[in-house]
């Protein structure tokens, strides 16, 4: 009846994740509980689990981010702990869970923080700054997000439910084969990449179906903000990528489930042909992550300067250069597993030729910022950051791709502080300088300056102090995922780390403040006219928070930095151009096609990973089910009147109006 | 590129690889899907045919399938996709080349990567024999 579930696969000998999934599940129902007494339950499903509003999914997206980024820095805290404490000991965890935990970690913060942010950014943002009201498949986008959510909740369960991976955070087999990792702990891995790998294509077909097709008036490709252009190669990426990913863990799923041989060591399979597939997906997923934060930077250090972007075509051609250049690199990943001299001095010259677009970017930055009235804001110091912190890690990068150093230091801490100096350094810091810049546009208010500093610092030092001893325990000899180690060298650097990660953890705590406070005093802090930082691209030309049509007219547009041009003839003319005429809006309807599809899919996932095949059969039929009903609506659009559209539309302009008269009366 | 206003409005409600409103009636495109069902019949039954007989000269039946086949590609994209060279139809064409080049790359460089790895790895028999 429940397939391998018996009460044995719940932990109760194991304290740590006995307390911790205690203390979540204390935390969800004092939540769940919370809404239900004060009744925001119908508020909470009509305006947010079944909305299709870009703006709504993008938030979530952004929300469930940081969610699981508290969970993956848990994880994190307690390996730096575990190593700081496991010289000549066995430390407080034992190695089949600290094998969990490290899997979790990177799993977790790939798939369900970095990629989530950086999704609900451009689903945020994106139709904003094109000037249009939706992007091109809204329900279709709610049902991304639900199914990414499901993989996070999967991933989750497995905390309580049976285990995790102890593989890393990349199943390599044969150790992830069935007959090396016989439990249910892979099955949750690739149950959950494999539905939250829907999630992502979707969203990627999504985004770049926006970005091509739905633009405003006058919208030409070389005049979309630089958030836009890079949207489109990540997502272009997203789509030419992800099937990879989904594929080689259908292959991988096979062997484990049905028998195959695809990836054993007997049979005629080849273990190597995983690592090959795995990371044609990972090299392009690295890009996917970190292209959009260069978007982000782009427009934050564009508008803190109060200049144009530098080299504007050269940021589109370096941009669209990275996104063919990614899919030609992924063998530096694997220099070590047998491959002749000449097929890794290419694929190593290839990974350096993709540092020279990137070269190109820091440097349109910093010409950007070159004579600019530079004003040092929370995202700008994020951008500063991000500048310094990346240029390292890049460097450390072009340096492994020198095979013959790959082959002196792969599997090393050296590589673990590489590719956190990168993924921190780069994409966290770029969803968080976006987080602040564009959180203004979707609440109304700023968040507090002052903890927002404070945050960036720590997070700032934390991370040197965190991550580079880890570069000298790497050429000191040191190899990942160690669960203890007696070499009397290490000690003392890995105690500093585990300071570093501490120093994070103050970071993060103020970043949580930062929102409490912010919350607390958003009557000071409100952003009145809908343009909080003088920006530049036509997100800023409507309210904050946008109405749910974004823009009463479509905005025309005659060139790049949109709005700067219309706020220059405004101020020129000392008033704002005159009234529009208002039509009826036709927006698309709420569904909760998203949500149940992803029921059925949590409640199939989980009853794959547990061979609970009556279940598996009612997850499919609901899910196919729902897809069918959604098919046959006939009604799928609600009218704003027009009257409705000029009196919410009213009422921001009036407000930019009197800003307007009092700067021309100054 | 370039997409004015006018282009956007007609696009707007248009997925890639429809066809517009004002495109023909109903029978036209029907004579399209005909055409285009009856030409990958003939050349599907054409392949089967060549692969079997011996009417031609032998070494040049892999040759004659892969031309079949590509021919067979190329009557999908043109009338069940609907991939033309007219200026609408920028983004279908190049999302076809970025797709081609992608799978050329993965393809191309897994099987070289694979390849190098095979003739690296020696047979057990002589491993054995350098640890000697």
């Amino acid at each position: 009846m429940l397939g391998k579930l018996t009460w044995d696969a719940i932990p109760f000998d194991q304290p740590i994740p006995m307390i911790a999934s205690g203390v979540v599940a204390l935390a969800i129902l004092a939540i769940l509980g919370w809404v239900v007494i004060k009744g925001y339950l119908p508020y909470l499903w009509r305006e947010w689990i079944t909305s299709v509003d870009h703006k709504r999914i993008g938030v979530m997206y952004t929300l469930l981010a940081m969610v699981m980024l508290l969970r993956g820095f848990a994880d994190a805290i307690m390996m730096r702990l575990q190593q700081s404490l496991a010289f000549h000991s066995p430390g407080f965890l034992p190695p089949e869970h600290y094998n969990q935990i490290f899997s979790a970690h990177g799993t977790i913060m790939i798939f369900f923080v970095a990629m989530p942010f950086m999704i609900g950014l451009m689903n945020f943002i994106v139709p904003l700054q094109l000037g249009v009201r939706d992007v091109a498949f809204p329900t279709l986008n709610s049902v991304g997000f639900w199914l990414t959510a499901t993989g996070a909740l999967l991933i989750n369960i497995s905390l309580i439910v049976g285990e995790f991976a102890r593989t890393g955070w990349l199943p390599y087999p044969p150790l992830s084969e069935l007959a090396y990792s016989p439990g249910v702990g892979v099955d949750y891995y690739l149950w959950s990449l494999e539905i939250s790998g829907v999630g992502t294509l979707v969203a990627g077909i999504n985004l770049v179906t926006t970005v091509l097709k739905i633009r405003t008036r006058g919208m030409s490709y070389l005049r979309m903000p630089m958030f836009c252009w890079t949207t489109l190669a990540t997502n272009l990426l997203i789509v030419a990528a992800f099937p990879i990913l989904t594929a080689t863990l259908a292959m991988l799923l096979l062997d484990r489930y049905l028998g195959f041989h695809f990836f054993t060591n007997e049979g005629g399979g080849n273990v190597m042909m995983f690592m090959n597939l795995i990371w044609a997906w990972g090299h392009p997923e690295v890009y996917i992550l970190v292209l959009p934060a260069f978007g982000i930077f782009s427009e934050v250090i564009s508008t803190f300067s109060g200049k144009p972007l530098f080299g504007y075509r050269s940021m589109v051609a370096a941009t669209m250069a990275i996104c063919i250049l990614s899919f030609m690199v992924w063998l530096h990943h694997f220099f070590t597993m047998g491959a002749g001299a000449d097929v890794n001095a290419i694929f190593g010259i290839a990974t350096m030729i993709i540092a020279v677009p990137t070269g190109v970017k820091v440097f349109n930055w910093l010409f950007t910022m070159y004579g600019g009235k530079v004003r040092f804001q929370t995202p700008l110091l994020w951008s500063i950051g991000f500048m310094v912190t990346f240029i390292i890690g890049g460097v450390t990068g072009v340096l492994m791709a020198v095979p013959p150093v790959a082959f002196v230091l792969h599997n090393s801490l050296f590589l673990v502080a590489h590719f956190h100096n990168v993924i921190i350094g780069g994409v966290l810091f770029g969803a968080f300088a976006g987080y602040t810049y564009w959180f203004p546009k979707a609440f109304g208010f700023k968040l507090h300056e002052g903890l927002g500093r404070a945050a960036f610092w720590c997070w700032l030092v934390g991370f040197y102090v965190a991550f580079m001893p880890l570069y000298v325990l790497g050429l000191l000899g040191m190899t990942r995922r160690m669960q203890h180690y007696d070499v009397p060298q290490w000690h003392p650097w890995l105690i500093v780390a585990a300071c570093g990660a501490v120093l994070i953890m103050c970071g993060i705590a103020f970043q949580i403040a930062q929102l409490v406070v912010s919350v607390r005093q958003r009557a000071q802090l409100r952003d009145e006219t809908g343009d909080p930082w003088d920006g530049r691209s036509l997100e800023w030309a409507t309210a904050s928070p946008p109405p749910a049509f974004n823009f009463a007219v479509l905005p025309r547009v005659s060139g790049e930095d949109a709005y700067w041009k219309f706020k220059h003839r405004a101020t020129g003319q000392s008033r704002l151009d005159e009234e529009p005429a208002y039509r009826n809006i036709e927006i698309p309807r709420n569904s909760a096609t998203g949500f149940v599809c992803a029921f059925f899919a949590t409640m199939m996932g989980f009853a794959l990973v547990w061979h609970i095949w009556w279940m598996v059969a009612a997850g499919a039929i609901g899910a196919f089910a729902t897809f069918i009903v959604f098919a046959w609506r006939d009604h799928d659009e609600d009218v704003i009147p027009a009257l409705e559209v000029a009196r919410i539309d009213r009422s921001n302009w009036a407000q930019r109006s009197a800003i307007l008269g009092k700067e021309a009366a100054e | 590129m370039t997409n004015g206003f006018d282009e956007a409005i007609n696009d707007i409600d248009v997925a890639p690889g429809d066809e517009h409103a004002d495109g023909g009636g109903v029978a036209q495109r029907v004579v399209g899907y005909l055409t285009g069902l009856g030409l990958a019949i003939l050349l599907t039954a054409t392949s089967f045919f060549v692969a079997g007989t011996d009417l031609v000269w032998q070494p040049s039946i892999p040759v004659a399938l892969v031309v079949l086949a590509i021919a067979q590609m190329g009557v999908h994209l043109v009338f069940f996709l609907h991939i033309t060279t007219g200026p609408d139809n920028t983004n279908n064409v190049l999302a076809l080349a970025f797709g081609v080049l992608i799978v050329i790359l993965l393809m191309g460089g897994s099987l070289w990567i694979m390849a190098n790895l095979n003739h690296n790895m020696m047979p057990m028999d002589q491993i054995m024999q350098m640890q000697r």
